[in-house]
């Protein structure tokens, strides 16, 4: 493993000299590559990748944009790079198998969704200590978190409910049943609106943060797609609340959902088997992972077009991109 | 561990529980029992296949864990009570389990046995099949009160063969055994193959006249006996070996008289579940099981967690412990559940068949998927696997 290592480092030195300083990075983890793929988010180019441990799957970057963190799930840790170098630093105890996680509005701390145990573990990503274990539902995954840093939202895949834990308190609040295999939490800016994914039941549940309930479920129906190929994973909001892009997983499909109506406006054609979504800070374009086409496609958000697509490395399962 | 229960009771006092009430401070228990009727036999080919004591039951302790982390926060307890028999005496552990109330009953046992329990029973539970694969069983002979968890052979056939139509291999060279279950199977690969467009050039018996199998000489045997027997068949694609009574087949791979693949009860194997399998989540769901069992996941655990899921999936879904809900809710359109097989499944009305995708496996891998994509159908994809509504016999 030492050859390929080596390889990466040089090939990633090179490229890094010739980068204009003002474009953003977009980062993607190859759950199977075991790297990280690095896009100039100007000229989208890919720029250059670097290992990032076992199974690498949640990406998310600090605020500040210093410190960018990777669920390195069969190392059972969270690595911890600065998006400068791509230099590892340090890394943050997650416990076992850690998948998806969310950072606190604040940018401390973390909290990671331990798949295997049923477990939501919070990390003080100063002090790098775990701050508590919070036991959920079976196979936590989805991690949400409200603007206004109050609570934070798991969703846990067999036992099919968005749990609401308050962020003070670390305790459970309230628990709402949804469709089956909820794979993600996302709240618009307003904290008005929570969206919850599900896989397998094909749906998106819209909560209302206040009263913790449905107030609609928004289902999917795209011409020659089987329904049972329509699996909700990855979403993402515009910041004005108005656009809501929800990826369709095996559909191949990015749906676009009116933030206000709750309905489907459109469907943009992607990679294969998308799963994860992230914007640029100026949400001029969003990035989608396809694991099984092995590329990333870029959605220009005001067009609703697909203008390119990116070769990454193996299975591309997550994305964030830097905020400077 | 003492620190998170405290945490998770902090948590269950703050819960306001705005989409259902709890039913005061107890949970209300809900109770199955997995019922495994062994029958002395030769033991298997491999020795990598021996039964383990904890066949079946392992997958159940995980779908009770499983059901009982979601059950927390419903206000519900699972138990599933584990009993062995044999075919002389499961009707008496029946018994035993009707008479102290226990209303979904888990078998694992052949066709007779199962039947003949689901008479037993009557209305009194529901009997929630996880092994018996005939298809008289979702047929001439199926039952009101039985709900097939584990695919049936016609499903298993259908499988296999739409994969080998999809790859333009489509002269089979069928081998039987001679055992009345080897039979069943027989025919659903005849059925496949007049289903999918393939054509069956020729049915061949194994007797099986018993003998040493797993003597040190015998893979001397066996590389002598197999070319022979399989000597002489019309031009083929494939062989389809047909031995649910685990006698032959496994020893045909590499050992056939014409260099052709071996797909069925070996080679290219359609099963429910498969250690390997990492598609859909399964990695943590197999990570799971390994860690509370000890060993890989086998077909019977599966099918058992899957048939013990449905039973939570139900509870949460109706939010009910009340154990005619609970069945009314499973027989209902309403009942979906999530099996690691990257799409809902869903019970078969006109015969209690759950639909599922079937793996298609070699030794070390999955190999594929079936339902493969090119085979539609005007409802679910997962109906071009087995008998069809305008096709079943079965009537309730």
């Amino acid at each position: 493993m030492t050859l390929p290592v080596a390889r990466h480092a040089l090939i990633l030195t090179l490229c890094l000299a010739a980068t204009p300083v003002l474009a953003n990075r977009v980062f993607v983890t190859n759950e199977k590559g075991n790297d990280v793929t690095v896009i100039d988010s100007e000229t989208l180019e890919v720029i250059g990748s670097f290992p990032a441990g076992n199974r690498p799957r949640g990406i998310t970057i600090s605020p500040d944009g210093k410190e960018l963190y990777v669920c390195a799930s069969d190392d059972d840790l969270v690595r911890v790079f600065d998006p400068e170098t791509m230099q590892e630093t340090h890394t943050l105890p997650s416990g076992p198998d850690p998948e998806l996680f969310v950072l606190h509005p604040s940018g401390n701390p973390l909290y990671i969704a331990n798949e295997d145990d049923n477990l939501v573990t919070v990390v003080d990503t100063e002090t790098r200590q775990v701050l508590a274990e919070i036991p959920v539902g079976v196979e936590p995954e989805g991690m949400g978190v409200s603007p206004d840093g109050k609570f934070v939202i798991n969703t846990s895949e067999t036992t099919n409910m968005a749990h609401f834990i308050d962020t003070e308190t670390y305790e459970i609040v309230a628990n709402v049943l949804v469709d089956s295999r909820p794979r993600f939490a996302q709240y618009n800016d307003a904290g008005t609106k929570l969206y919850v994914t599900s896989e397998i039941g094909g749906t998106v549940s819209v909560i209302d943060p206040a009263t913790q309930t449905i107030t609609t479920k928004i289902g999917f129906d795209i011409p020659g797609v089987l329904p049972e190929a329509i699996q909700p994973v990855g979403a993402r909001v515009t910041s004005d609340g108005k656009t809501v892009f929800v990826a369709l997983g095996p559909a191949n499909r990015v749906a676009v959902v009116d933030g206000e109506t709750d309905e489907v406006i459109d469907y943009l054609l992607v990679g294969q088997r998308v799963w994860q979504l992230g914007f640029s800070p100026d949400q001029k374009y969003l990035f989608t992972t396809n694991g099984n086409s092995n590329d990333v496609s870029v959605i220009d958000v005001a067009a609703r077009e697909v203008i390119k697509s990116i070769p990454v490395g193996q299975q591309p399962w997550g994305v964030v991109v830097a905020p400077n | 561990m003492f620190r998170r229960i405290i945490i998770l009771l902090a948590g269950l006092a703050a819960m306001s529980g705005p989409a259902w009430s709890q039913q005061g401070a107890d949970p209300v228990l809900i109770r199955a029992a997995v019922l495994r009727v062994d029958n002395p036999g030769l033991p298997p080919i491999s020795r990598l296949e021996l039964p383990t004591e904890d066949l079946g039951f392992a997958g159940a302790r995980l779908a009770i864990e499983d059901n009982d982390t979601t059950g927390r926060f419903m206000g519900q307890d699972f138990e599933a009570v584990e009993v062995t028999a044999t075919s002389d005496t499961a009707a008496a552990e029946m018994d035993k389990l009707l008479a102290d109330g226990i209303q979904f009953v888990v078998v694992l046992a052949d066709d007779a046995t199962t039947l003949a329990l689901a008479d037993q029973t009557g209305d009194r539970a529901l009997i929630l099949n996880a092994q018996a694969r005939g298809d008289n069983l979702r047929g001439a002979d199926c039952r009101f009160n039985t709900v097939h968890v584990a695919p049936s052979h016609a499903m298993m056939a259908d499988a296999l063969a739409q994969f080998l139509v999809w790859k333009q291999w489509q002269d089979w060279f069928l081998i039987k055994g001679s055992h009345p279950q080897d039979q069943d199977l027989a025919q659903a690969f005849q059925r496949a193959a007049t289903k999918f467009g393939a054509k069956i050039v020729e049915e061949r018996l194994y007797e099986d006249t018993g003998g040493a199998r797993r003597t040190d000489s015998g893979h001397v045997q066996v590389q002598k006996q197999m070319p022979v027997f399989t000597q002489r068949a019309p031009e083929h694609d494939v062989l389809i070996a047909a031995d649910e009574a685990d006698i032959f087949a496994a020893y045909l791979p590499y050992q056939t008289w014409d260099p052709r693949p071996v797909a069925g009860s070996a080679g290219l194997v359609p099963r429910s579940w498969h250690p390997a399998m990492e598609a859909w989540g399964a990695t943590q769901f197999q990570n799971r099981f390994e860690k509370l069992a000890g060993r890989n996941m086998r077909e019977a655990d599966y099918q058992t967690w899957l048939a013990l899921r449905m039973l939570g999936e139900a509870a949460t879904r109706s939010q009910s412990a009340d154990p005619a809900v609970l069945k009314d809710f499973i027989l209902s359109d309403r009942f979906e559940v999530a099996g690691f097989k990257g799409q809902k499944l869903t019970v078969r009305d006109w015969d209690h068949q759950l639909r599922q995708p079937i793996l298609l496996t070699t030794g070390l891998l999955m190999a594929s998927v079936s339902p493969q994509d090119q085979f539609l159908h005007q409802t679910s994809a997962l109906d071009t696997l087995g008998i069809d509504r305008p096709e079943t016999e079965c009537s309730f």
